[in-house]
């Protein structure tokens, strides 16, 4: 078994941010404030890189959701949701599995780990995490972070998160990932630091390709916000339909105690259009797992977004590299033949309060020469590591491609089978209440 | 006595009259046949109204025709209803369309309206045709064949306006008496009829709001399957699926839309005539009261010597036969008037089923042929792919 390649993506992280964590840094720096078990737990960190533990097969699974109290960044009282995670490593030999390791973690930490990998891999389009807060709701699901079939989503949410991480050829040898599934204290970061690059810039030479990237994922982004919002109304209306025809059921009922001959039929066609009625509830929260489907593929139009921003920054410093370069040769070549073309502070305060000396000239020129060779070198790296972002980038963009048709397709032809279920039971109470009436 | 002119002051047996409702025959021996058709606005310096075209065919022989057109407007159809009522007090006379609608009805002659009420005189009309006794009343048939000057005319022999306000002042006030010495039978009728009339006024409402929900829902997937040929435009492999899934929802919603209209068609018309029915029945159980109240009047008169006692003993014979009368007019219009509710309404909820079944059942065969579709897709793909 080979050893786990050095990572090539480090060599790619822009100068002016500081690694946080630095990933194979002993763990007293990574995990933070808890020293006990430091020294056992750094020797675990060395035999997972020697075991290469991501060549076993391993189970990862979100399996239960509490409710907790505690205190927050302001010593104040707060409720939120701790989610369980199991690690379960999948022995070759006999299939079985066994838990080896399982800890508690609340949404804001699944966020830190999210920001961490899109510090570190900016060229991977990586995964996003459920919504934060209820969105795109209709009118019977509570908005409410607390309301139990939303507490139940998210954590298929969060489920879906760690097992895309882990399924991901690049992403899944991160030890902070790894860290994060088994050590409880998780390493501190400060917010931020983290948060997603922001700055506006012109590029004056874009790639076309991440241009087109950028329009694709907003144009994702707002076809998907449309199909759910409208979605959401179209369950809130049908919710009405099936409901209205319960009242049938009570009234019916009524009306049977008055009835001879009708009455039994009456009021077992009640009972049906009860049973109609009721059958909406599963309907419609089935069809909230299609549009998490959606909702998670609306949250990757931004982690696309995120990668074209990358590559827009790395292309600006580029130019902005290019052009100092350029400038200073400028300047270089000016003070040797001795012409001014260009307006330096230097060249105005030369003429207003006298020429320099040859030395000083001289000693100018030799600065500047060594500022435009490192220069040269530094522009040098920076195009290879444009060249490699680009390579690898586009690389991750393809997988993301193929996956996301996989499984947008498989969500669509899930909706299908949905509607094929909503129809037959349909069919089922109608044909049941047909003979109560044709009873009657 | 010619069986034929009915009137209430002829005592006929119960016996005789249950025999005459045979309505399962009676389609085969119908010979009255009505349509109301074409609604034509009619424009005057001092109003504007709709009038009807009613077209009657038929093959009795005290028509002098066998067929017969003519135009009338709803204020004749009141004008019939109530002569109807005044002749045949304790039958159950089928209920006329409302004069206005109280939601909301800016315009009155929108054309949903005006095609609901034309189709609720059609049935209006039909329903007195295949009514055993109404069938033949004299009013009835000058409504159907007579042209609009000879109508007129007709309607101003009747009892003056004064006249009839009389008789409503003395029949509120008696009725009341009447309830007290209320035979069981009636009293039972009386009770289902108010139980009758709240939950069948409940069922319209339910019905209405049923209605209104699937256009709702109809108006919401119209906006529905269009957002996906919208996405399909920038994504090159999903096209074709997404532009199916947008099609299965165009035909779920076109499914949905003949749902709607089935159910406005079928269930909304029968289950509101029954409404109006139920008002109906309510007339005729204070009319029936009423009528006994007289008697009970004259009764009470004679036992405490209030008033000339001569003639009381011929008049309260009189009255006694008029209450006889009444009571089994009633009773047997009563069956017939239940076996026909059960009837109708079995229908229009076995039709609504029906439409439910047939538009879940459109809706599935539109998934899973695009589940097929997709699937042989899925086939072709793996074996494209195959070396």
């Amino acid at each position: 078994m080979e050893q786990a390649p050095p990572d090539p993506e480090r060599q790619l992280q822009p100068a002016p941010l500081e690694p946080l964590g630095s990933p194979d840094a002993g763990l007293g720096a990574a995990v933070g404030k808890e020293a006990e078990g430091a020294g056992e737990e750094s020797s675990g960190v060395d035999t997972m890189t020697h075991n290469n533990f991501w060549l076993k097969k391993i189970e990862i699974s979100v399996s239960e959701a509490e409710k907790r109290t505690g205190r927050n960044a302001m010593n104040m009282q707060e409720t939120y949701t701790a989610y369980l995670i199991e690690t379960r490593s999948v022995e070759h030999t006999d299939g079985q599995s066994v838990l080896t390791d399982s800890l508690w973690r609340r949404y804001s930490e699944f966020e830190l780990l999210r920001s961490y990998l899109l510090v570190y891999y900016p060229h991977i389009v990586v995964p996003p995490l459920p919504e934060k807060r209820a969105e795109f709701v209709w009118h019977k699901l509570s908005a409410d972070n607390m309301d139990p079939d939303f507490v139940e989503r998210r954590r298929i949410g969060l489920e879906n998160f760690l097992l895309r991480i882990a399924s991901h050829p690049i992403l899944c040898r991160d030890k902070i990932f790894y860290l994060f599934l088994t050590q409880v204290f998780f390493f501190y970061l400060a917010d931020s630091r983290l948060k997603a690059l922001n700055a506006t810039f012109r590029v004056k030479n874009p790639d076309k390709r991440f241009t087109d990237l950028k329009h694709y994922s907003d144009e994702l982004q707002s076809v998907i916000s449309h199909l759910l919002r409208v979605r959401a109304r179209v369950a809130d209306r049908l919710y009405g339909v099936y409901k209205v025809h319960g009242n049938y059921g009570r009234v019916f009922s009524e009306w049977s105690a008055i009835e001879k001959e009708m009455g039994d039929g009456l009021q077992s066609a009640g009972h049906h259009m009860d049973v109609y009625a009721s059958s909406i509830d599963d309907i419609l929260e089935d069809e909230e797992h299609y549009a998490d489907q959606l909702k998670e593929y609306l949250f990757y139009a931004e982690a696309l977004r995120a990668v074209c921003r990358k590559h827009e920054l790395m292309q600006y410093d580029l130019e902005m590299a290019a052009q100092d370069l350029a400038s200073k040769k400028q300047q270089c070549e000016e003070l040797v033949t001795g012409t001014v073309r260009t307006f330096s502070l230097k060249g105005m305060t030369t003429k207003l309060f006298g020429q320099e000396t040859p030395e000083q000239r001289e000693a100018r020129i030799k600065v500047l020469e060594e500022q435009i060779n490192e220069g040269e070198q530094q522009l040098k790296s920076k195009n290879l590591e444009g060249r490699e972002f680009v390579k690898n980038a586009w690389a991750d963009i393809e997988r993301f491609k193929e996956q996301k048709n996989r499984d947008l397709k498989e969500a669509l032809i899930s909706y299908a089978v949905m509607q094929i279920s909503m129809c037959k039971k349909g069919i089922q109470v109608w044909t049941n209440a047909k003979e109560c009436f044709s009873k009657m | 006595m010619d069986m034929n002119s009915f009137s209430p002051m002829m005592p006929t047996s119960p016996l005789s009259m249950i025999n005459q409702i045979k309505f399962e025959d009676e389609s085969d021996l119908k010979d009255l046949f009505i349509t109301v058709d074409e609604p034509e606005s009619h424009v005057t310096t001092i109003e504007t109204f709709i009038t009807y075209r009613i077209i009657t065919k038929t093959s009795r022989g005290e028509f002098d025709s066998s067929e017969f057109e003519v135009r009338r407007r709803y204020q004749d159809f009141l004008w019939l209803k109530g002569k109807l009522e005044e002749a045949h007090p304790t039958l159950i006379i089928p209920p006329l369309p409302e004069k206005f609608i109280v939601k909301g009805m800016v315009e009155r002659f929108n054309d949903d309206f005006i095609e609901t009420r034309r189709k609720a005189l059609h049935k209006f009309l039909n329903r007195i045709a295949d009514h055993p006794t109404l069938t033949f009343n004299e009013d009835f048939k000058i409504f159907l064949t007579a042209q609009a000057w000879e109508l007129s005319s007709h309607k101003k022999q009747g009892p003056g306006l004064l006249s009839r306000m009389g008789q409503t002042v003395r029949a509120v006030a008696s009725s009341m008496r009447g309830v007290k010495n209320r035979p069981e039978e009636f009293m039972e009728m009386n009770n289902f009829i108010e139980l009758f009339s709240q939950k069948i006024n409940l069922i319209d409402k339910i019905s209405q709001r049923i209605y209104k929900e699937e256009r709702e829902y109809f108006d919401e997937m119209k906006e529905y399957g269009p957002i996906h040929i919208l996405w399909s435009a920038s994504e090159e492999d999903l096209v074709d699926t997404l532009k199916d899934v947008a099609s299965c929802i165009d035909r779920c919603c076109k499914a949905t839309e003949k749902r709607m209209s089935g159910l406005s068609e079928a269930l909304l018309p029968v289950v509101h005539e029954y409404v109006l029915y139920s008002e109906m029945l309510m007339g005729v159980m204070k009319r029936r009261d009423q009528i006994q109240a007289e008697l009970d009047s004259k009764v009470e008169a004679l036992t405490y010597k209030k008033a000339d006692t001569d003639l009381l003993p011929e008049e309260i014979g009189k009255l006694e036969d008029k209450v006889e009368c009444a009571n089994n007019a009633l009773k047997a219009d009563w069956e017939r008037w239940k076996q026909n509710m059960q009837n109708d309404i079995k229908l229009a909820f076995t039709d609504m089923a029906e439409e439910n079944i047939h538009y879940y059942e459109q809706c599935l065969a539109t998934w899973e042929s695009f589940l097929t579709s997709q699937t042989n897709l899925h086939l072709e793909e793996a074996s494209e792919d195959k070396p």
